[in-house]
């Protein structure tokens, strides 16, 4: 029949039109700033530094590898490791960035970054909200403004900050461990090496004390 | 009772009557259609404000998501927003163009656009100008608008205004003629060309169904082929290729910024409406109830009862069909609707002179369908269209 | 436009049948448009609305990826492919990592490679909707096709989010394998996307396909033969719309397709409604693919272990690693010498060689065709620039 294929057009608009005032399925839009589209959990925006604990500057995981900023493809991470060290989450003394910048006008958000760090401590943000009215200096994220705490991380990634967590937490129960079992073999050398100074001089003693039987006084 | 419902019915007219009786007789019938005048052109600007809106928000649900909604309760007063940015926005004109007829050309679209108003009866006793040559000058004051479209076209001095130009003045000039001829059915029906006439023969009614032509097969014909040439007639999609967005950006009116794009905007709009209204009269009985118990309804509540059905019929075929190119176009009109007009007069004549009764129905009805299946299958064929089926690969 | 006047001095007189060469006018469409797909400039001739010339100028959008490449490491590009078509990222990447998997001699786990085919298909299905969609609106339908489509398409990047963490630069493949293992619940998320998807095919086989205005915009319009989309190099759905049988997947048996049951469609006369159907049913096969493929994909681990993130040096040699991607044949020419960088780094556009035969297509038809023409080519200027 001619006009077929137009009527069925229709038919097809007339249900999309009155199925908008029915079901969600059929008016998917969502009135950003009012709502929020739910966040998707790998969801990857920009990097942002990890520190544990609560002071930033003293928990900060990065050691100034930099190796992060020679596998950056755009290259837009700058870092200037620090002249002396300080200690880190474990007690160990590491190097520290004196200044970590990164360009978020540069950055694409390819995740090069995170894959390579081997101290898991630069991590994907998800913030999107970043504009800025300055195009150069308001898009070069300093340190401060880079450095968001473990708790954060794992409100916004929590399987993976689990993970995280856990093989952190593996590392310094093998660590604790090490120091325990060198700590108990330093006691027990300590203790045999007493036993066998007090062993020897009973023996010295047990000789003087034997000898004045053929002496006699002098 | 009865008294009130006719009084509000006549509201309109008894307030015209009032305010006249303060004014000497010298210059009651300048003042009276000053008044007429300045209601029209409030009212349908009003409409045409409205309807961008529902036109924005009616698209827009059909394509799964809201229309404007911020402006106003659900967005209604966008038009409010809408016209203060193109109020406020710099008007360039190329300096090539021919400045006296660039600023001339929305101005003669707006004018003519509603001067086709003058006609047009609103409500029982409510036209402006109860013309006998109504319908004459109807589609007369139509070919005016034409001219302004060349002239915006021909004066900008660029090329895809004059691509657009051409092809819009094609395409309204060839859908004319299909027009004009669907309307000459009911003239020759009713015997005037006098709008409140034809509209007053059929606001009688049989029993509870009214006498509308469209409730006739020559009619129903009549007035199909009329709305697809209204809808060439005023640009709108499907046969909007003048100012097809994606090819030649805005065609005729590409160089025009600021209030005169309003303008144009105003002026297609205002035709729109003229030529869905010119289609109410002509067919659907105008002011008239659709069942004889529903005559308490004030009558112009009934004229745009009808209007905004046509109107959201046209945004709904807006948001379903993609556009037709020029020469399918052309095609349609001259090779599909122009033997269907001719052939939608005889019927109407073998009607006139047949006894009425089923036998009349049936021939009538016959003549109106088989031709136009077999001509469209007939075009069909020459084309070799169809739906494929595909092979696949072994 | 100094080129533009010497494309009106090219005409044969002798082809014109009008009073001369006053007649012709000549437009330049593009390349701010709303409708050629990206920055595109197209310069034609037209005698009142036939084409008689057409000479396309691109360039736009050159962002010097092969010179990049060649001083970034081979994990380095791998963002930098993302964005070559952008709209289907992970074939491109998948192209790249068979290139370096090819000249390192790299192999891809089972499980990895199940994992590469979904993405895969559900970028070709998103691929798809998306050129249907734009289709339509280059049409005129006034965005309602589009919008469909749209809404269908975000369904699969909601997915691509969840498993690789970005909608569109997906960045997902590595050499030897994938980078993450699909989090908990997102195969089932999945086999309802794929489960659903059928019906928005059904929905939007109504609105269009038997549309009068579509067929009559459609047929006959932009005819290709079968001889010069072989002659020309032209691949994809493009060249199986003429009814050149070839499908790279058929042909040169990549990653694990040979396991999976599905159909190539051809098409006999080569216009635009012929490519536009042949991605249709492309689609349907797609999802074909899908299915079997998450029914049956194994446990294991997700990359080779033996690959280097970093410091990863190839033998010396070259390679040449092709895919059928939705728009072609997608291929990447390596050739290493034993640096972290590549030395030469070449892609094979299937878009811009595709677009070569676009004068051919259009000349003859009206100019509101050469947007659909175009449109059917299916184009993305980041491919054909990069």
């Amino acid at each position: 029949m001619v006009g077929k294929g137009i009527i069925k057009g229709m038919v097809e608009t007339a249900r999309n039109f009155l199925g908008s005032y029915v079901s969600k399925q059929r008016l998917t839009t969502i009135q950003y700033p009012e709502e929020r589209a739910p966040q998707i959990e790998a969801a990857r925006n920009f990097p942002f530094l990890v520190f544990d604990g609560t002071d930033a500057e003293q928990g900060l995981r990065c050691v100034a590898c930099q190796i992060c900023e020679k596998e950056c493809p755009p290259k837009c991470i700058f870092i200037e490791k620090s002249k002396d060290k300080k200690p880190d989450a474990t007690g160990k003394m590491q190097f520290y960035p004196a200044t970590f910048n990164i360009d978020i006008s540069v950055c694409m958000s390819c995740q090069i970054c995170v894959e390579v760090c081997p101290f898991d401590s630069i991590k994907m943000d998800v913030v999107y909200d970043l504009s800025n009215n300055d195009r150069f200096a308001g898009l070069l994220l300093h340190k401060q403004q880079l450095a968001k705490s473990n708790e954060y991380y794992n409100t916004i990634h929590p399987t993976e900050a689990a993970a995280v967590d856990a093989h952190f937490a593996e590392e310094r129960a093998k660590a604790a461990a090490r120091v325990k079992a060198a700590a108990e073999a330093k006691l027990a050398a300590e203790a045999k090496a007493a036993t066998d100074a007090k062993a020897k001089s009973e023996t010295t003693l047990a000789d003087t004390q034997a000898q004045p039987v053929g002496g006699g006084t002098r | 009772m009865n008294l009130k419902l006719d009084q509000l019915d006549q509201i309109f007219v008894i307030l015209n009557n009032w305010l006249l009786g303060y004014l000497p007789p010298v210059v009651r019938p300048l003042c009276s259609s000053i008044l007429a005048i300045a209601l029209i052109l409030v009212t349908f600007a009003l409409l045409f404000a409205i309807t961008t809106v529902l036109e924005r928000k009616g698209l827009g649900r059909i394509q799964n998501r809201f229309g404007p909604n911020r402006v106003g309760p659900c967005g209604f007063l966008q038009p409010i927003a809408d016209g203060i940015k193109s109020l406020t926005k710099e008007d360039i004109v190329p300096n090539p163009a021919d400045h006296v007829v660039h600023f001339l050309a929305p101005v003669l679209l707006v004018a003519a656009a509603f001067m086709a108003y003058a006609v047009l009866p609103i409500g029982r006793n409510m036209i402006l100008v109860d013309m006998n040559a109504g319908v004459l000058y109807f589609f007369a004051i139509g070919s005016l608008m034409e001219l302004a479209v060349f002239m915006a076209g021909w004066s900008s001095r660029s090329k895809y205004s004059l691509l657009g130009a051409m092809r819009a003045i094609a395409q309204m000039i060839s859908y004319e003629v299909p027009l004009v001829l669907a309307s000459i059915v009911v003239i020759m029906q009713s015997g005037s060309l006098s709008t409140v006439s034809i509209v007053n023969m059929q606001a009688t009614y049989t029993g509870i169904w009214p006498h509308w032509f469209v409730f006739t097969p020559w009619g129903f014909a009549g007035f199909a082929l009329f709305m697809i040439a209204a809808t060439a007639e005023s640009n709108r999609s499907p046969f909007d290729l003048p100012e097809g967005e994606s090819e030649i950006i805005a065609g005729y009116y590409t160089e025009y910024s600021g209030f005169k794009f309003a303008l144009f905007f105003l002026g297609e709009y205002i035709g729109m409406f003229a030529t869905s209204a010119m289609a109410i009269t002509l067919f659907l009985g105008g002011w008239s109830a659709p069942f004889s118990f529903l005559t308490w309804i004030p009558s112009y509540f009934w004229f745009f009862a009808k209007l905004l059905t046509i109107i959201l019929t046209f945004i709904w075929v807006r948001g379903t069909l993609p556009r037709l190119r020029m020469d399918q176009l052309m095609n349609l009109a001259w090779e599909f609707m122009l033997p269907m007009t001719l052939l939608n007069l005889l019927t109407a004549g073998v009607w006139h002179f047949m006894p009425a009764g089923a036998l009349r129905w049936l021939i009538c009805g016959a003549m109106v369908v088989v031709p136009c299946i077999l001509l469209s299958r007939g075009l069909k064929q020459r084309k070799k269209f169809q739906v494929r089926k595909y092979r696949f690969s072994e | 436009m100094s080129d533009a006047t010497n494309l009106t001095a090219q005409i044969d007189i002798n082809t014109i049948p009008a009073l001369g060469k006053e007649q012709l006018l000549e437009l330049a469409m593009g390349p701010q448009h709303p409708s050629t797909h990206g920055v595109f400039r197209m310069n034609v001739v037209l005698d009142g609305e036939r084409v008689m010339k057409l000479k396309p100028v691109f360039g736009y959008l050159h962002r010097n990826h092969e010179k990049i490449a060649e001083s970034e490491t081979y994990l380095g590009s791998m963002p930098y492919t993302d964005r070559l078509d952008y709209i289907c990222s992970i074939t491109n990447n998948w192209a790249y990592a068979i290139a370096v998997e090819k000249l390192a001699g790299i192999e891809v786990p089972e499980r990895a490679e199940y994992l590469r085919v979904i993405t895969g298909e559900l970028t070709r299905l998103q691929n798809h909707a998306c050129l249907l969609g734009f289709l339509m609106q280059d049409m005129g339908a006034s965005g309602t096709p589009l919008m469909y489509a749209f809404r269908e398409r975000e369904k699969i990047m909601d997915l691509f989010e969840g498993l690789t963490g970005a909608r569109m630069m997906c960045n997902y493949l590595r050499f030897g394998g994938c980078r993450v293992d699909t989090p908990a619940g997102w195969m089932d998320a999945a086999r309802k996307v794929v489960a659903e998807f059928p019906r928005f095919l059904d929905e939007y086989e109504n609105l269009l396909v038997g549309n009068e205005i579509l067929m009559d915009r459609t047929q006959e319009v932009g005819i290709l033969s079968k001889e010069l989309a072989i002659n020309a190099g032209i691949s994809g759905p493009m060249a199986r719309a003429s009814g050149v049988d070839y499908d790279i997947r058929k042909v040169d048996h990549y990653s694990i397709y040979d396991r999976f049951n599905f159909r190539i469609p051809l098409g006999e006369r080569g216009d635009v409604y012929d490519r536009y159907m042949i991605r249709f049913l492309e689609m349907r096969e797609s999802i074909k693919i899908l299915e079997q493929a998450m029914r049956d994909i194994p446990d294991g681990p997700i990359v080779d272990p033996k690959t280097k993130i970093r410091g990863f040096r190839p033998k010396p040699g070259e390679a040449y690693g092709r895919i059928e991607s939705p728009k072609g044949e997608l291929g990447f020419y390596l050739v290493s010498d034993g640096a972290l960088n590549p030395y030469r780094y070449r892609v094979r556009p299937p878009s811009l060689i595709n677009l070569t035969v676009l004068e051919d297509l259009c000349i003859g038809q009206n100019v509101a065709d050469v947007v659909v023409i175009l449109g059917s080519i299916d184009i993305v200027l980041g491919e054909v620039d990069r």
